[in-house]
C-alpha cells in the first residue's frame, strides 16, 4: 500500500456474535493529517479504532497502520503509535511525574517527561498523586502518556470528555502543535465543534458503515445547501426564505426597508444539522 | 514519499536511550513496590495480618503439643508459610483483577513494553515484600516467643528452597486465578475464602495430624500444607518428624508437590491470562 498513507483500511468487518459492529469500512488517512471519526454510541467507532490500535481482531478486511498489520505488527510498531483510550488505567498510588517518567522508559525515543507534563497543562501537578486529580486533569495525564513516546500516529478516543471550555481550547492548541510537527492524528469525538475546529477531514460512521468522508466544510454538501434568510416585517412578524443567492435577497430586502433590515439573519446548516441528518436523527 | 518530521529531541534533558531488558524489569519492580507500599490496605493486610495473628494465637494457646515443641512454635511456622502465600497468591489474585478492571493492563499493552516485564515487576515485588515480611515474622517470633532460628546451614538451605518453590508456585497460581475474577471486586471474593480454607485445613491454625483424615487428604493436594510441613522441618526439632502424618517431614514429597504446582500454575498462566476485561472483548 501507499507510503503516504498512515492508515489504509479495506472492507473491514467485525461482529460480536450476531451483532455486526463494523460492516465493511474503507478508510484512508494520509500522513500528517488530522482525521476525526464521528458517530453515535454503538456505531462501530470504538471497535474500528481498537482494531487499528491492535487491541481487537478483525473478522475480515485489509488493515495497514504505518505499514504494518496491527494484528501482527513489526517490532518497532508499538513505539511509533500513541494511544489515548477512553479514560482508563489509573495509577492511584503514584504521582503524575512518576507515571509519565515510567512510561517514557518504554520508548526508544521518548520526549522529556517534564516537558510533556508541562505541555499537557499539568505543570503544577507533577508531584500530585494521580487520585487527587480532577476528571479533566486525569484526561490530560492520559494524553501525556499517549504522546510521551513521540508517536508518528496518535489515536485519541474522545479526548476532551470532562474538560471545561478553557481546557478544551488549550487541548485543541496542543493537538494543533502536534499536527504542525507532523504527527498524524485520528480522533473520535462527540463534539462537532471539536471536529470542525481540528480535523482536516471528518468521517461519519453509522450502523457500522462509513457514510461519508469529507472536509468539515463540505460534509453533507453543506456549502451547496440553501441558506436561510429571515427578517422581521414592520408588523413584527418573522419571515424567512430559503435561497441559493442570499446576498441578492439581502440586497433586495435592504432596498425594500430603505436601509437596515430588522432582525436579519443568514444561516446555513450547521455541521450538527448535517451530521444529525446523516445518522438518521433528522 | 513524505518524510515524517518528528519534533526535535530536547538537547540537554534526555539523550533518548532505550532502556535495556534488565533495567526494564527492575524499573517495573520498583514501580510495583512503590505502589504496594503506598497502598495502606495492602501493607496492613499483607504485612500486618500474620504478625497480629501470631500475637493473638500465642497469647491464647500455650500448650506443649510434643516434647520440646509448643503450639506457638508450630503455629509460627504455619504463619510464615501463610505470609509467603499471602504476599504472592492473595496479593496477585486480588490486585491483578483490579488493574485489569481499571484498564492498567490495557494501557501497558498499548505501549512497546514487552509482556514479560509486567510479570517480572510483580515477581520482584512479591520477592521483596516476602523477604521483608518473613524477616519481620522471624524477628517478632525470636524476640517474644523463643523461636529458635535454624541452627545449621542445612536447615537454612531447606528454608531457602521451600520458600522459593512455595512462593514460585503461589505466584504463578495467583496470576492464574486472577483471570477467574470478572471485576475488580470479585478478585478478593474468589481468593480470600480459598486462602482462608487452605489455612484451616493445612495445619496453620490446628495441628495437622489432629484434623479428620479426609481433610488432610484434601489439604495434601494443595501447596500450603507442604510449605508448612517443609518449614516445620526447619524450625522444629528433628524428633518431631515422627509426629507428622507421613511419619517424617517428607522433604522429597514437599519438593515434588510444590514443583508440580509450579508447572500447573505456569501452564494456567500461559493459557488463561487476559489483558482486558470480558466487556472489552
Amino acid at each position: 500500500m501507499d507510503d503516504e498513507l498512515a492508515i489504509a483500511v479495506r472492507g473491514l468487518r467485525k461482529a460480536y456474535g450476531d451483532n455486526v459492529a463494523v460492516a465493511g469500512v474503507d478508510l484512508d488517512v494520509r500522513r500528517g493529517e488530522v482525521f476525526a471519526l464521528l458517530g453515535p454510541n454503538g456505531a462501530g467507532k470504538t471497535t474500528t479504532v481498537e482494531i487499528l490500535e491492535g487491541y481487537r481482531r478483525r473478522d475480515a478486511g485489509e488493515v495497514r497502520v504505518l505499514g504494518s498489520d496491527p494484528a501482527a505488527p513489526a517490532a518497532d510498531w508499538r513505539s511509533r503509535v500513541g494511544i489515548v483510550l477512553q479514560g482508563t488505567g489509573e495509577f492511584d498510588e503514584l504521582t503524575v511525574g512518576e507515571v509519565v517518567r515510567h512510561f517514557a522508559g518504554f520508548y526508544p525515543d521518548a520526549d522529556d517527561p517534564a516537558k510533556v507534563i508541562e505541555r499537557v497543562g499539568l505543570g503544577g501537578k507533577a508531584r500530585a498523586r494521580t487520585h487527587t486529580l480532577s476528571g479533566g486533569q486525569k484526561r490530560r495525564l492520559d494524553v501525556a502518556l499517549g504522546i510521551v513516546g513521540r508517536p508518528e500516529l496518535l489515536f485519541l478516543d474522545e479526548p476532551t470528555t470532562g474538560f471545561d471550555p478553557e481546557a478544551r481550547r488549550e487541548f485543541w492548541e496542543l493537538i494543533r502543535d502536534l499536527a504542525a510537527a507532523g504527527t498524524t492524528i485520528v480522533l473520535t469525538t462527540h463534539y462537532l465543534d471539536e471536529a470542525e475546529e481540528l480535523a482536516d477531514r471528518v468521517g461519519v460512521i453509522a450502523g457500522g458503515r462509513l457514510v461519508e468522508v469529507a472536509t468539515p466544510a463540505q460534509l453533507g454538501n453543506r456549502q451547496a445547501a440553501l441558506a436561510t434568510v429571515s427578517w422581521r416585517t414592520p408588523e413584527g412578524v418573522v419571515e424567512s426564505a430559503q435561497s441559493a443567492t442570499p446576498t441578492a435577497l439581502v440586497a433586495e430586502l435592504a432596498g425594500r426597508f430603505g436601509g437596515e433590515v430588522p432582525g436579519l439573519t443568514v444561516t446555513r446548516p450547521t455541521l450538527e444539522d448535517v451530521y444529525l441528518t446523516m445518522i438518521g436523527h433528522r | 514519499m513524505t518524510t515524517t518530521t518528528k519534533p526535535a529531541a530536547p538537547l540537554a534533558a534526555t539523550a533518548a536511550r532505550r532502556v535495556g531488558p534488565v533495567a526494564l524489569g527492575l524499573r517495573q519492580g520498583r514501580l510495583e513496590i512503590t505502589q504496594f507500599l503506598r497502598s495502606r490496605e495492602s501493607v496492613v493486610f499483607t504485612m500486618g495480618f500474620p504478625v497480629i495473628m501470631i500475637l493473638i494465637f500465642a497469647a491464647i494457646f500455650n500448650d506443649e503439643i510434643a516434647p520440646g515443641v509448643s503450639y506457638t512454635q508450630y503455629f509460627i511456622t504455619g504463619m510464615i508459610a501463610t505470609g509467603l502465600m499471602t504476599v504472592s497468591f492473595q496479593n496477585l489474585g486480588i490486585w491483578i483483577p483490579i488493574e485489569r478492571d481499571r484498564g492498567v493492563l490495557k494501557r501497558y499493552r498499548g505501549t512497546p513494553m514487552p509482556k514479560w516485564v509486567y510479570f517480572a515487576g510483580k515477581v520482584i515485588m512479591v520477592v521483596a515484600i516476602g523477604v521483608v515480611e518473613t524477616v519481620l515474622l522471624l524477628a517478632v517470633s525470636a524476640a517474644f516467643f523463643d523461636l529458635g532460628l535454624p541452627a545449621t546451614a542445612g536447615r537454612w538451605l531447606t528454608f531457602a528452597w521451600v520458600a522459593v518453590l512455595g512462593v514460585t508456585a503461589c505466584t504463578l497460581c495467583g496470576i492464574a486465578i486472577s483471570s477467574l475474577a470478572r471485576t475488580a471486586r470479585s478478585g478478593s471474593a474468589v481468593v480470600t475464602p480459598l486462602a482462608l480454607v487452605l489455612q484451616f485445613i493445612s495445619g496453620v491454625f490446628f495441628v495437622f495430624t489432629e484434623l479428620p483424615t479426609w481433610m488432610q487428604q484434601v489439604a495434601a493436594l494443595f501447596p500450603l500444607k507442604w510449605m508448612c510441613q517443609g518449614l516445620r522441618s526447619v524450625f522444629l526439632p528433628e524428633s518431631f518428624g515422627a509426629q507428622e502424618a507421613g511419619g517424617s517431614f517428607e522433604l522429597g514429597r514437599v519438593a515434588l508437590v510444590l514443583g508440580a504446582w509450579c508447572v500447573i500454575g505456569l501452564l494456567l498462566c500461559l493459557t488463561t491470562f487476559r489483558w482486558t476485561t470480558r466487556r472489552d472483548g
